[in-house]
């Protein structure tokens, strides 16, 4: 009865009715005509809005307690760039997985390790390639001698000795240290008896005349040894630290010492990784930033845009499906070929129908890469594919695609069909069994995949089957031969064209459709030895001529990305091999 | 209630062993492995690394071996990050994952129990038909459409005024907290209102309030002591599944805003096959949503005195 709150016990009342939202008033109001409901509403309500005013203050104070628990994971709000500071800010896609020179494998490492290393050469702005810890050097048909400057100097200090590198070298190269990369230290001599443990490491032919000569003995003439030199695998390690670290080189910013423009001083995994100038770096006037802030890591291409548009970073790559938000703020579009080159892989084994010429001579007739990237694809930057050679590789004197043209492709729906007959006779099949078409798990690839599905259906009767795999499983079916046609790509390592060119030698376990060609492999063994420029350039272009004539691969595009920057922000570099995007020779302006 | 708990504590255990094996198995069954690299790597380079991460030994062994290390609390080295181990991994990112979903947690059971009282109370009238029409809106759709239109409200929020009111992405400061802690548990919150309001309404129609307002009790003790005690039963038996849809369901808005929680570990080890994040990540999520299954379980018995643990 006695309420404990101050309420008269006896308010007139009706009877609670079914519903509930009828009940007692709870003081004796002034009398407004209105019903019992609303004045238990009204009570009721405020309750819950005072309830709801301290859910609010709890909610706000748990904030506070957790970010103060957890301040040590913090990440920077700064503007995407500061002229004061001379601090640019930009996204990273993931986190770097391996900053170990001797093991990184992916393109994320390779852009923080461009930053913070330097190898015996290097690309410049115009990606050639000029002296890096090297002051000069001489390479022959039988060994490179590297001359080290004197100026060059760890993070710490110490002089940059050729040591370091004939120690990173021999540790990519040492089984226990199971890089995937060493096979690009394979033209020093013995370095893939080494790698597979027939001989010791002592046996490679790396010598050290003194601390700032490199002596390389070569297996076999490489005509572009030099620009293997500024790939991460060929960094140097100084050998006391890597020995200190115990295993964990590379695995925070204290487990790395740097010997490039710059140094990463605040690295928070899966968060933030900042590099700051190299104090010891030789070459200071080469760069005019102070720091590079990669303040947040994130893949998602739309979370990139946003922090663009809100002014938070300098840079940010764009989809086909925020391209048109950027053309209707009328950003200044930025546009470079990345260097990759994608194509539809087909599988040679002799048990799969693709083994046959004229079905795939039938496939390539009806294969138009001007329509996939001008109708299917719409990014622009993207070329229409017509060689596994991109446009941009060098050749005898200028590009190698003008000194030696692709063949032209052709599109012909009655010569595809005659070819498609043929290859049914040879087959022996009146119905074409339906081809496994292996694909990524994404949209691009789907968008892909379902466009050619339509194409052969439509213009050659064929039935497509498309088999979806996420990354690995993909790779996993493509190296058992278990599929008739992939999407597949190929990023180069170096820029000359062997990076692309013996992709398809018998010996080449990336040639994952086991396309066999003696003729071909001839043509690769040239271009790996010759010396001269004119025949290893016409190496390629036979190459290039079988790969078309066999019909080994259906071209589909040279990879293109668009990007906006900040137009404060000049000088930023981007490239298809090496460091990308290069931000050491960049500046702000005003 | 102590035996109790020690049963659910070892049915717990046998749980967690059980996605420990069945993971294990489903992992090493689908193609590919985490040394399946885009540029092939040739027969003697595989060796090594096979011989280097215990791979080359038959699945039964490295079975065992895991379970052993496991049980010393050690998951490993992660394949894809070479240089971390799976411990370190979890360490430095459930923090970030539990922040976020503590907070989202909170404000989709607060907002789902005053909101779903607010329905309950206005029943067919405009509050309770707005509330519900977004209610339907934040059940149906996905949090990355929530999370993607979330962000882009925030730059152009920004943009209006001109100067940077919440950031858009990134973490480290309470304001960072604020949109992804929302967006998050936006779902959860939507769940919990509906169910409120009809577990409310339902309790309005029963006898023990109806003997309450006749006996003349003020409708404030009425409202707080009985109706919402016990309409909030059936929201905190949901609470523990919540918890489970909101830690693991983290992975796309700390995708989008840029956190660097274990959402994002956990979701990418399994796109690039890295076994000992596969495993330490599952193991710990599963072992930490059996125990707060229990641990809800057990609350209920404090909230709810008609409920015996035995």
């Amino acid at each position: 009865m006695i309420s404990g709150r101050g309420h008269t016990p006896f308010a007139p009342r009706p009877l609670a009715a079914a519903g509930g939202t009828d009940t007692a008033a709870a003081k004796p109001q002034p009398a407004p005509p209105s019903s019992g409901a609303d004045i238990f509403n009204k009570t009721a309500g405020r309750d819950l809005l005072l309830l709801g005013l301290a859910a609010i203050a709890g909610f706000v104070l748990l904030m506070a307690v957790l970010a103060w628990a957890s301040e040590a994971t913090g990440g920077a709000s700064n503007d995407a760039l500061d002229p004061v500071t001379g601090t640019v800010t930009v996204a990273l896609s993931t986190e770097p997985p391996q900053l170990d020179s001797t093991r990184a494998t992916d393109m994320v490492s390779g852009q923080v390790l461009g930053h913070t290393m330097e190898g015996l050469l290097r690309y410049d702005q115009f990606n050639r390639i000029v002296p890096g810890v090297a002051e000069r050097w001489e390479i022959d048909s039988e060994r490179a001698v590297f001359h080290l400057r004197a100026d060059a100097r760890w993070s710490e200090g110490s002089p940059v000795t050729a040591h370091d590198f004939a120690f990173a070298w021999r540790t990519a190269l040492d089984p226990a240290t199971a890089s995937e990369y060493a096979f690009i230290l394979y033209s020093i001599k013995n370095a893939r008896a080494a790698n597979i443990g027939e001989l010791p490491l002592d046996a490679v032919g790396i010598r050290i005349p003194d601390d700032r000569t490199l002596v390389v003995e070569l297996e076999r003439p490489t005509a572009y040894f030099d620009k293997l030199m500024a790939f991460p695998t060929f960094f140097p390690i100084k050998e006391s630290f890597y020995q200190a670290t115990d295993g964990r080189y590379g695995a925070d910013a204290e487990e790395l010492l740097y010997n490039g423009p710059f140094a990463i001083t605040r690295w928070v995994h899966g968060a933030s990784l900042r590099m700051e100038r190299n104090p010891h770096y030789w070459d200071q006037d080469r760069i005019r930033i102070q720091a590079i802030d990669h303040a947040y890591i994130t893949s998602d291409i739309n979370a990139v845009i946003n922090l663009y548009k809100d002014g938070k970073i300098a840079m940010a790559g764009l989809s086909a499906e925020t391209l048109e938000d950027a053309l209707d703020r009328r950003w200044n579009l930025h546009r470079f070929v990345d260097g990759s080159v994608f194509y539809i892989g087909l599988n040679h084994r002799p048990e799969r129908v693709t083994s046959n010429l004229n079905l795939r001579k039938a496939m390539q007739l009806v294969t138009d890469s001007a329509e996939l990237v001008y109708k299917v694809i719409k990014l622009p930057g993207n070329l229409p594919g017509e060689s596994l050679f991109p446009v941009w590789l060098k050749g005898v004197n200028g590009y190698f695609r003008q000194e030696y043209p692709a063949p032209r492709p052709v599109i012909d729906i009655d010569r595809a069909r005659e070819h498609l007959a043929r290859a049914k006779e040879e087959l022996g099949y009146d119905e074409m069994p339906p081809l496994i078409f292996l694909t990524g798990d994404n949209p691009a690839s789907n968008k892909q995949s379902e466009y050619f599905q339509e194409v052969y259906k439509s213009r050659l009767g064929l039935e497509v089957k498309i088999d979806r795999q996420i990354f690995k499983q993909r790779l996993a079916k493509m190296t058992a031969g278990d599929y008739d046609m992939v999407l597949a790509g190929w990023g180069p390592d170096y820029a000359d064209p062997l990076t692309f060119g013996d992709l398809f030698a018998s010996w080449n376990q990336n040639n994952r459709g086991r396309y066999a060609n003696p003729v071909l492999d001839e043509w690769v063994a040239v271009a790996q030895s010759s010396l001269d420029p004119e025949e290893r350039m016409q190496a390629f272009a036979a190459i290039q001529r079988i790969l078309h004539d066999d019909v080994v691969i259906l071209m589909n595009y040279e990879r293109g990305s668009v990007y906006v920057r900040d137009p404060r922000l000049q000088g930023v570099v981007r490239r298809a091999v090496g460091t990308d995007p290069d931000f050491t020779n960049a500046w702000i302006e005003g | 209630m102590l035996r109790y708990t020690v049963k659910r504590l070892i049915q717990g255990v046998i749980t967690v062993w059980f996605i420990a094996t069945a993971t294990f198995l489903a992992m090493h069954s689908i193609p590919g492995d985490p040394l399946t690299s885009d540029k092939a790597v040739s027969e003697e380079i595989r060796k090594n690394l096979e011989a280097k991460y215990g791979l080359d030994k038959p699945l039964g062994e490295q079975y065992v071996i895991y379970l052993a290390n496991m049980l010393q609390g050690d998951f490993g080295i992660s394949f894809s990050q070479e240089n971390r181990s799976v411990n370190d991994i979890i360490r430095e990112h459930f923090p970030v994952s539990a922040t976020l979903g503590i907070l989202a947690i909170a404000f989709a059971g607060l907002g789902g129990i005053l909101f779903g009282a607010l329905t309950a109370l206005y029943r067919n009238r405009l509050p309770d038909i707005a509330i519900m029409f977004l209610v339907i809106l934040g059940i149906s759709v996905p949090s990355f459409v929530f999370a993607a239109l979330g962000q882009l409200a925030l730059v152009n929020l920004n943009d209006l005024f001109g100067t940077s009111v919440l950031p858009v992405a990134g973490w480290g400061t309470v304001l960072h907290m604020v949109a992804p802690s929302l967006v998050l548990g936006l779902g959860t919150m939507a769940f919990l209102t509906r169910l409120m309001r009809s577990s409310m309404l339902e309790i309005v129609n029963s006898d023990y309030v109806r003997t309450a307002n006749s006996k003349g009790l003020p409708p404030t003790r009425i409202f707080l002591k009985h109706q919402l005690r016990n309409a909030i039963l059936p929201v905190i038996t949901v609470l523990g599944p919540s918890i489970a849809a909101i830690t693991t369901g983290g992975f796309v808005v700390e995708l989008v805003f840029a956190i660097p929680g274990l959402g994002r570990y956990f979701v990418e080890a399994v796109q690039q096959s890295d076994y000992t994040v596969i495993m330490g990540t599952t193991v710990f999520y599963g072992a930490f949503l059996v125990f707060m299954v229990i641990v809800v379980d057990l609350l209920y018995g404090l909230v709810d005195p008609r409920v015996r643990l035995e």
